[in-house]
């Protein structure tokens, strides 16, 4: 690791300010941020804690609408019995991260940064037609989620929490990559009143994306047999030691219709 | 450079160290703890694993500063003096160890499993739990045995004693 | 047997320090003065290098030393050995090109050390590192065996033409041939055994530290063998002699072979310990680790197995390409061939059989021992055929075996191995019988009412341990005996203290040994200390590997124990003014045989060292040291059987079931065996499922991490079911055949056999991962 600097902000606007040293780079969980510095492929010069911060922490459920506060750990999300309520299938979701020590320290505002194209969340926030609420303005999923790593948060702009409403119903299955345990391939399927939507993650070239074949099936019908059909082309598929495109397209289609079938559970 | 002030193993400890030290590194190099390994650069072998606060977290993916003012556990502060904790005492009665290396994390992981499971514990659930922590000597075998020994142990012991209290 | 003699689950001695933090490996030793050392590593798998500028990163905060493979050579230090010399089969030696444990003017695969940077702390000697400025001119670079003996192909190594380092062979050709020619029935197959990289948990580390005052060297190291690094580093590498360094092995995490040999950073952080002045500590981090450890396996063989009409086996043909990387490793050419090739008879009846090895320089890591060495590549190729015979002839796996087994010992083979004693058919029965083979069928079909393959396939081993009988091997090419070496000294009041030249890293000697001498004086195991892993209080030994702890290590302390009970006899019988025939040695006490006189052991050991009343002219003390060397290898063998069931929607593969039925001759301790089956189990089964070390076509390995390399977790594993039916082993005075790497031996064909059973497939590739079996089925549909 190269020479940094650490400050624990006692605030997000302290945190804001902080982040115009140098080069600075928010640290919340560091299961990303910190292996990264080991291997000296990040190189922050400051780092700004933001992980203790109580006004990020915590999930909030107000009838329909769940608000999960940005350094709310994975392990917390997996567990809460509020969520597990009104959203099971994103408790569930954050109980197959990493393994337990990584869901005690990682956060959804860190993975949701640092979008990583094999990451969970991104795929349900998508799914779930998610909000960013960040210190500067609210984005949404749709327009968060730019590619490998890349997201729409602004220099110096902070995640503060992750915001929507709970669908009527939703799963999400991942097929694990057998070596790093981060998705080959997740999709998050979701049924509102705004209609279907399924996302998928660890298998696009540009990162996570709305499937329209898979919506499309199942907008007529949200059964797992809807897909029985379904062809997903390899195109745009990533293809690496683990996995094919080809194979990456079969598991979509699997993976889909489990999760339409424990969606229906 | 920063101050970083811990408990560790009930103990007040304070030092000075780069902000770049590990946790790890703090435990092991100024403070002499060297039952806490390293075992990758990946955060995923778990051989680092230690308490911080209550938790079993990877102390090779946590900076010293950023733990400063926790309470933390190590494999060294794990047993009640000359009486081995039942996780301890289990891995040895089961042979749940053979280098030796990935031990302490494989410890305090298996610590923490059985305190997050008052429900108990299965086969499949440690297994399943032990998923950042990686054992090259036993197969695991010996190791799933010895947790499920002691969350049984344990869930006794604690009957026991609750039973004492009333 | 007592509850803490021969024959005992006895709790491990070993494990207080371990559990409670207080195990001590090399990165925990601190010397004062110490600094640390990075190393610059070759980023290209093949270069010449141009230019080596070293002064800014000298310059930089905390740095003692930036020195280069010129100056190690001005100093003389001495290029690194392959210990065992093989011949092709035309007579010339094999072709060892030069292993500079600093590169000079060339780098011959990625991570090859260029430089060390030693500072004061690791961050800045890594600091320091990134400013070492090396200018390289890239070669192209070949990473595949078959291709790297094309003609055309990259050279590696100016002395071996076409990188080619031999063309080997065992066995009688020409009746192979003639076997083949006249078959009933001939099967062939190309069999690819995978590449690995052993991933002991505790990454290599060496502490080199030069006393300028004593002009000594002692060496830390994460070593299975310390004995053998200091003979090596003394007598080739031109470190220091011998009584001018000392190598301490403590505990040590994990090795699996790839601890066996000596590594350019043990040499190189005691010479630049001299050259700064500060001793100096090198840790590889894991992707080092990756990088620069010996990886394992990498064979491709084609092989032709010929029946009668009778389903015998009448011929066996292999021909195998061995990857040995880029340089070659301490016992690397010893590893395709005597512990390959010579294995190949197995379990069956062969009359004649033709192996043909020839091994290639590669820009990749040198490959060498990984737990089995050579017997699991020859186990899998065995295997293989057998079940593919069994299916292209129509009988049953299991028949196919019995069919062939070998029944009457001692039983010689075609390729050198004479085996003493085993007992096929027994362990065939009892794997069966607790795989409830017979009702697997009903399995199969409840299986795939849920949609899933169900198979199941079987394995039967057999290995040479005990390694190694000192002539045998000095006459097949090795540069050392295998003998072993042991010193009993029993102390003034009693205890016992055990000098062995084995070396533990997880067997748990500190307690099977101590057993050994528990049994034999009825003291009590507290009593009893393990010596091992120094060379300054351990006159010389040869190590752990090959499993040769139990049959050749404890056999060495039987003998020591031997000499110690006879002069303690001869003395009590003094003492106690009786017969020394009569003199029996029974729970901690020393008694006259159907009398009640008796002295206690302390006594007699007192008495031996007060030397006021002893027999004339013998001299005091009680400490004895034997030298055992094995007359024979020992055959271990077994039967595996996995069952598998796959999901074919995703090719997910779940090993249901795994049993294990071994014969491992006489077992000190059960609960150690079952240990050492398990993990070794794991590793095979690692192997088959999981693991895979890759490299680029530029010779960039691809898993150079955790991220990448399947490590075996906890949940891609069952729970074992193992059982043990021994047949004692003539050869060595505690009839112990080992056990330590039988499970890495038996297990990967027994789950390719299953999953090609489960896919109706003839092969797939290992590691049999998700996307490999899932193609795999995409293919049979299409
Ligand atoms: C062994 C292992 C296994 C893992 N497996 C999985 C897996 O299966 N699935 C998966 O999805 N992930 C996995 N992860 C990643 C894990 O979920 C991380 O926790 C997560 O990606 C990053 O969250 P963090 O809180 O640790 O962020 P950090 O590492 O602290 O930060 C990550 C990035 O986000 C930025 N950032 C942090 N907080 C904010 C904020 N509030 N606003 C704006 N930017 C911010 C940081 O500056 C940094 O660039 C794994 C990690 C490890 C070590
Ligand atoms: S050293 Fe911390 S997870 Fe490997
Ligand atoms: S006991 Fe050696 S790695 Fe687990």
């Amino acid at each position: 690791m190269y020479s940094v600097n650490y400050h624990r902000a006692s605030s997000v606007a302290d945190a804001a300010k902080q982040l115009k040293n140098g080069d600075a780079k928010l640290l919340s969980g560091g299961m990303t941020l910190i292996p990264a510095m080991k291997t000296r492929l990040a190189a922050p010069s400051d780092l700004v804690d933001v992980s203790r911060l109580k006004e990020l922490q915590g999930v909030k459920v107000s009838g329909k609408t769940v608000t999960i506060g940005a350094a709310t750990t994975h392990y917390d999300v997996s567990t809460d019995e509020k969520l597990k309520k009104a959203c099971p299938a994103l408790a569930h979701l954050a109980s197959l991260i990493g393994d337990p020590a990584v869901r005690y320290k990682g956060t959804i505002g860190g993975s949701i940064a640092n979008n990583d194209p094999a990451a969970d969340y991104p795929a349900a926030l998508l799914a779930l037609g998610a909000t960013i609420v960040t210190n500067k303005r609210e984005i949404a999923a749709e327009k968060f989620f730019k590619g490998l790593f890349e997201t729409a948060l602004k220099e110096g702009e902070i995640i503060t929490a992750v915001t929507f409403t709970a669908p009527a119903k939703a799963a999400y299955q991942k097929f694990r990559n057998p070596a790093s345990r981060y998705a080959i391939v997740g999709v998050f399927v979701t049924k509102g009143k705004d209609g279907v939507r399924a996302a998928v993650t660890g298998a696009g070239e540009d990162g996570v994306f709305r499937s329209k074949e898979i919506e499309a099936a199942l907008a007529k019908n949200f059964d797992a047999s809807a897909l029985d059909a379904l062809k997903v082309s390899a195109k745009g598929l990533m293809g690496d030691l683990h996995a094919s495109a080809d194979y990456r397209a079969n598991l979509i289609a699997v993976m889909a219709k489990r999760a339409v079938a424990a969606a229906n559970a | 450079m920063s101050d970083v002030s811990l408990t560790v193993n009930g103990k007040r400890v304070s030092g000075s160290t780069e902000d770049r030290t590990l946790l790890v590194h703090f435990l092991r190099e100024h403070l002499g703890l060297t039952g806490t390994h390293v075992g990758c650069d990946t955060s995923q072998c778990g051989a680092c694993v230690v308490h911080v606060d209550g938790r079993a977290v990877k102390s090779c993916t946590m900076l010293a500063v950023q733990a400063s003012g926790s309470t933390i556990v190590t494999i060294e502060g794990l047993a009640n003096g000359a009486e081995l904790h039942p996780v301890q005492a289990a891995f040895k009665e089961h042979h749940g160890l053979q280098c030796g290396f990935c031990t302490p994390g494989m410890i305090m992981a298996a610590t923490d499993m059985i305190a997050h499971h008052p429900e108990g514990l299965d086969e499949a659930t440690v297994r399943a739990e032990l998923d950042g922590n990686i054992c090259r000597c036993t197969g695991y075998h010996n190791i799933v045995k010895a947790i499920l020994a002691a969350s049984q142990a344990m869930s006794k012991g604690s009957k026991g004693r609750a039973k004492q209290a009333a | 047997m007592g509850i803490e003699g021969v024959g005992a689950r006895v709790a491990r001695k070993e494990d207080k320090r371990f559990i409670t933090g207080g195990g001590r490996y090399v990165d925990d030793m601190v010397v004062p003065g110490m600094k640390h050392a990075v190393f610059v590593r070759s980023p290209h798998a093949h270069a010449q290098i141009k230019k080596i500028d070293v002064k800014k990163a000298q310059a930089m905060p905390g740095v003692v030393g930036v020195l280069t493979g010129k100056e190690l050579k001005a100093d003389g230090i001495g290029n690194l050995i392959c210990g065992w010399m093989i011949h092709s089969k035309d007579g010339t030696p094999m072709k060892m090109g030069a292993w500079s444990p600093l590169a000079v003017d060339k780098v011959r695969y990625v991570g090859d050390a260029v430089v060390i940077v030693v500072a004061d702390t690791k961050g800045q000697a890594r600091d320091a590192a990134e400013a070492v400025e090396i200018t390289y001119k890239e070669l192209k670079a070949v990473v595949d065996a078959t291709k790297a003996i094309q003609p055309g192909a990259p050279q590696i190594h100016g002395e071996a033409e076409n990188n080619l380092i031999f063309d080997w062979e065992l066995g009688d050709a020409k009746a192979t041939d003639a076997a083949i020619k006249s078959a009933a029935h001939v099967t062939r197959m190309k069999i690819v055994n995978n590449r690995l990289v052993p991933n002991a948990m505790e990454p290599r580390a060496a502490l080199g530290h030069y006393d300028k005052a004593e002009d000594h060297y002692t060496c830390w190291t994460t070593s299975q063998n310390p004995h053998l690094a200091r003979l090596v580093m003394s007598a080739f590498y031109n470190v220091a002699p011998e009584n001018k360094l000392r190598v301490i092995a403590p505990d040590v995490g994990g090795g699996f072979g790839s601890k066996i040999y000596i590594y350019p950073e043990e040499i190189v952080c005691l010479w630049a310990s001299k050259k700064t002045g500060v001793p100096v500590k090198w840790v590889a981090d894991r992707t080092e680790s990756f990088l620069s450890d010996a990886h394992g396996r990498d064979h491709v063989s084609t092989v032709e197995m010929a029946f009668d009409k009778d389903n015998r086996i009448t011929g066996l043909k292999v021909d195998t390409i061995a990857n040995l990387g880029a340089y070659m490793s301490l016992f690397s050419s010893c590893v395709p061939t005597y512990l390959y090739a010579t294995l190949l008879s197995g379990q069956y009846d062969i009359p004649a059989i033709h192996a043909n090895v020839r091994t290639v320089y590669t820009n990749t890591a040198p490959v060498d021992a990984y737990r089995g060495a050579g017997r699991p590549e020859a186990t899998y190729v065995l295997e293989r055929m057998m079940e593919t015979a069994a299916r292209e002839l129509g009988v049953s796996p299991a028949e196919l075996r019995r069919r062939n087994f070998i029944t009457s010992f001692p039983h010689q083979t075609p390729v050198i191995m004479n085996y003493d004693a085993g007992d096929y058919n027994t362990s065939l029965d009892a794997a069966m019988k607790a795989a409830d083979y017979a009702g697997f069928t009903k399995r199969r079909a409840d299986a795939a009412k849920q949609g899933k393959l169900r198979g199941i396939g079987m394995s039967c081993y057999i290995e040479a341990c005990g390694l190694a009988p000192s002539a045998a091997v000095g006459s097949l090419g090795a540069g050392v005996g295998l003998w072993e070496s042991a010193e009993v000294r029993v102390n003034a009041v009693g205890t016992i203290e055990v000098l062995t030249g084995s070396h533990s890293h997880g067997q748990g000697h500190e307690t099977t040994f101590a057993q050994l001498v528990t049994q034999r004086f009825g003291v009590p195991i507290d009593s009893v200390s393990i010596v091992h892993g120094d060379t300054d209080k351990v006159q010389m030994g040869m190590g752990t590997y090959g499993s040769r702890s139990g049959a050749v290590g404890m056999s060495a302390i039987a003998k020591a124990l031997d000499k110690v009970e006879a002069k303690a006899k001869k003395i009590a019988a003094h003492l106690l003014e009786a017969d020394e025939g009569d003199i029996v040695i029974e729970n901690g006490e020393v008694k006259v045989a159907g009398t009640d006189k008796s002295l206690p052991w302390l006594q007699v050991a007192l008495a031996s060292y007060t030397a006021h009343n002893l027999p004339a002219g013998m001299e005091p003390g009680l400490k004895e040291t034997a030298f055992y060397d094995p007359s024979n290898f020992t055959f271990p063998a077994g039967c595996y059987i996995c069952e598998v069931e796959i999901d074919p929607e995703t090719g997910l593969t779940e090993i249901v079931q795994f049993v294990a039925a071994d014969d491992f001759g006489n077992i000190i301790n059960p609960m150690i065996v079952e240990g050492q089956v398990h993990g070794g189990i794991a590793q095979g089964v690692g192997q088959a499922l999981l693991e895979g070390a890759y490299y680029d076509g530029n010779g960039q390995l691809l898993t150079a991490s955790y991220m990448d390399y399947t490590m075996p977790r906890a949940a891609d594993l069952p729970s074992f079911k193992i059982s043990t039916s021994n047949t004692p082993c003539p050869g060595n005075p505690l009839g112990i055949k080992g056990c330590g790497e039988a499970g890495a031996i038996g297990s990967p064909p027994a789950v390719i056999n299953a999953i090609t059973d489960a896919l109706g497939v003839v092969d797939i590739a290992m590691p049999a991962s998700p996307a490999t079996v899932w193609a795999a089925i995409r293919a049979t549909k299409h």
